[in-house]
């Protein structure tokens, strides 16, 4: 395990719904480079997407700017999107989170409040700082040639044992 | 980047709804504008078509949530198809695989 990042990236943008498409490639793109498997870089895209979504609908009444930070470790790879908005309170929200209950008739279904537990499974690690507005830290491990873990933690299919 | 949306009105009383593109937080509205009314005429079969979308987040499964529930009250039904294996994953994380009627990529479009 290595503690000092090897690469640094960082941009700002307009908290908009048009920018998080933005965000989504060039979170690909950094992932791809760091060399994570294809349904890494979709698992990253989904919940940094996820992340700022939450920051375009809560953080600010008016404009204001979401900042994406990846940070490149030689094993995993770091990403925080945070905002100067306004802060909520993520242990009273964790507590509703979860998937669909399959029993609830479909009239009570809700239709926000997954964003936040899609980003819980994608990810490896998952934290949140308020101190000024809202940063979600979110950790995802690189897999090199050993049993990939998918979302569930079961181990996924994986090419080792063909050679 | 938009979504690309085609509908077709078949026969027996059912509407089709073709997707293209990356269903997320700037293109969800431009899907639910097209299904939200598809789902309240009654007695209709609302089937939507996802083979063309390679992405999609909570923003977009919210949209099909409120389909559900929109045609659960209007006395239509609604009905998935042609999901990609990434897009079907999201619905079985999520649980919405339990509640939505689901069919995914047919095998001969591989």
């Amino acid at each position: 395990m290595s503690d000092k990042a090897v690469d640094y990236i960082e941009m700002k943008l307009p908290a908009k719904a048009e920018y998080v498409g933005v965000v989504r490639l060039t979170v690909s793109g950094v992932a791809n480079r760091v060399g994570y498997s294809y349904d890494d870089i979709e698992d990253l895209k989904i919940a940094v997407a996820e992340a700022c979504t939450n920051v375009v609908d809560h953080a600010y009444k008016q404009n204001g700017l979401m900042a994406l930070g990846c940070s490149v470790f030689k094993d995993k790879i770091e990403i925080v999107v945070s905002d100067n908005g306004q802060s909520f309170n993520f242990d009273d929200l964790k507590k509703g989170l979860g998937p669909i209950d399959g029993k609830k008739p479909i009239g009570e279904l809700e239709e926000g409040g997954l964003g936040l537990f899609l980003i819980d499974s994608l990810m490896d690690k998952v934290e949140i700082n308020r101190e000024s507005g809202v940063a979600i830290v979110m950790t995802k491990f690189l897999q090199r040639d050993e049993v990939e873990q998918n979302a569930n933690g079961v181990p996924a299919p994986t090419n080792a044992q063909k050679q | 980047m938009n979504l690309d949306i085609r509908t077709e009105e078949e026969k027996d009383n059912s509407n089709i709804l073709y997707v293209g593109g990356e269903i997320d937080a700037y293109t969800a509205p431009q899907l639910r504008e097209a299904l939200l009314p598809l789902t309240e005429k009654d007695g209709t079969n609302v089937v939507v078509d996802l083979s063309g979308v390679d992405y999609i987040d909570s923003t977009g499964l919210g949209i099909f949530i409120g389909a559900l529930k929109s045609s659960n009250s209007n006395n239509t039904t609604l009905k998935l198809i042609g999901l990609n294996s990434r897009v079907k994953r999201l619905f079985s994380i999520t649980g919405l695989d339990e509640v939505m009627d689901i069919d995914e990529e047919r095998e001969e479009a591989k």
